[in-house]
């Protein structure tokens, strides 16, 4: 590759590489490197997934966080956004955030609410007294109505006004 | 080492320039503004990708907190070893991906066309080992949603009700066809990216044969490596949440 034909204006053919300011000569050895911290990666969250860390949801946190380890060296080096121009990273952050953000009030209401299924209540396993539908979560049971709340104030709860017309 | 000269050849149009790559369109002053605006073009792309796919984890996280015994009982039917087979080939083939483009930045055209080619053939490895795992899931009856009708689970899903109201669903099991619908979905749609993804490599493979790629022109086999290694992402967070969470 030293010796390839210049090209005789360099300044209109304007590599499109030539913006990449680090040397690219070393790159093939940063991939392989990056490869094979990958297939680090892989063997270390296949040998803790046989491992039970204090509880299911330790598991889970440690899996998803070599995940993200994983993916970000693939964004950063397979991707080049390590020597790429910002606007790249913004835009691929970008995604992620609202991906996160997405992921982050969903489980805020998740989190916060009480599991409904008998089947995973242990505790309520024996048979109820009338589990009638497939689903309780999807078909609730009918709530007798509420004492009528008038969406719209009565007339006469308006005052004056609404006599007058 | 095979060296490709850069075809330059003289434009008759006139602005200014007196000879310029073929490859450069007229509305772009440089080369490299060419190149940046057709790579954020991408990311942009990618970054819809990233929220396509974001929307079905969130479902499958929904899902499992609703029946997380069920969840965890069918990880178990997923062969933890093909899952990690196939990591491991989307890794290489992410990485044979990125020296294809390393060699056609730096002028390598057989080594760009081999490591297209190896790139391809980890696709279809990819591909046959997924095929193993789906038939294997079809003769057990692990189908997404009413198709599932396998039957021995530990857990019957659906409460017990009088006889005459009981449902349909063979073992009701509403929380193993839910997973189940996750996974076909979720690396259903992982894998038509991936066959998508066989079809740009050629393209790109027969346009590296002719030599149309150099350091002065290599967009299209940037942009095919992006997508590449997007699809290699959704895989590593795949491959956890379906085969290792248990």
């Amino acid at each position: 590759m030293s010796s390839h034909n210049e090209p005789t204006a360099t300044h209109t053919a304007a590599p499109a590489g030539a913006h990449h300011e680090h040397d690219i000569s070393h790159d093939a050895g940063l991939y392989l490197r990056t490869l094979i911290i990958l297939l680090i990666l892989t063997g270390i969250t296949v040998g803790a997934a046989g491992i039970q860390f204090g509880s299911g949801a330790a598991n889970v946190v440690i899996a998803l966080t070599i995940a993200t380890i994983k993916a970000t060296l693939v964004a950063l080096f397979f991707m080049h956004l390590a020597h790429d121009k910002p606007v790249n990273a913004i835009i691929a952050g970008g995604g992620f955030i609202f991906l996160g953000l997405f992921l982050l009030f969903t489980f805020l209401d998740v989190g916060t609410r009480v599991p409904l299924l008998p089947s995973n209540m242990p505790a309520m396993a024996q048979p109820t007294p009338t589990p009638t539908t497939l689903n309780p979560l999807l078909t609730p049971p009918p709530q007798p109505l509420a004492p009528a709340q008038p969406l719209v104030p009565a007339p006469a709860a308006a005052g004056g006004e609404g006599e007058h017309k | 080492m095979s060296t490709t000269s850069i075809d330059l050849e003289s434009h008759g149009g006139g602005h200014g320039h007196e000879v310029h790559d073929p490859h450069f369109q007229h509305h772009y002053s440089t080369m490299e503004q060419q190149f940046d605006t057709s790579k954020i073009g991408m990311w942009l792309f990618l970054a819809t990708e990233i929220l396509l796919f974001g929307g079905l984890f969130v479902g499958f996280g929904l899902m499992e907190s609703r029946y997380p015994r069920e969840f965890v009982e069918a990880h178990t039917y997923l062969q933890r070893s093909l899952g990690a087979l196939n990591t491991v080939v989307l890794l290489v083939s992410s990485w044979t991906m990125v020296m294809a483009v390393h060699s056609a930045r730096t002028n390598q055209r057989q080594k760009t066309v081999m490591f297209l080619a190896f790139t391809i053939v980890c696709a279809f490895i990819f591909l046959g080992v997924k095929y193993f795992e789906y038939s294997a899931k079809f003769e057990e009856g692990l189908l997404p949603a009413k198709y599932y009708w396998h039957k021995e689970n530990s857990i019957p899903a659906c409460p017990a009700g009088p006889a005459n109201q009981t449902p349909t669903v063979p073992g009701c099991t509403h929380g193993y066809a839910t997973f189940f619908a996750f996974y076909f979905m979720m690396t259903g749609l992982h894998g038509i990216h991936i066959v998508v993804g066989i079809g740009l490599l050629t393209w790109i493979l027969l346009r590296a044969k002719k030599g149309e790629f150099s350091h002065a022109y290599y967009t299209p086999v940037d942009l095919v490596g992006l997508y590449w290694h997007i699809v290699d992402m959704i895989w590593i967070y795949l491959f956890p949440l379906y085969y290792l969470i248990s």
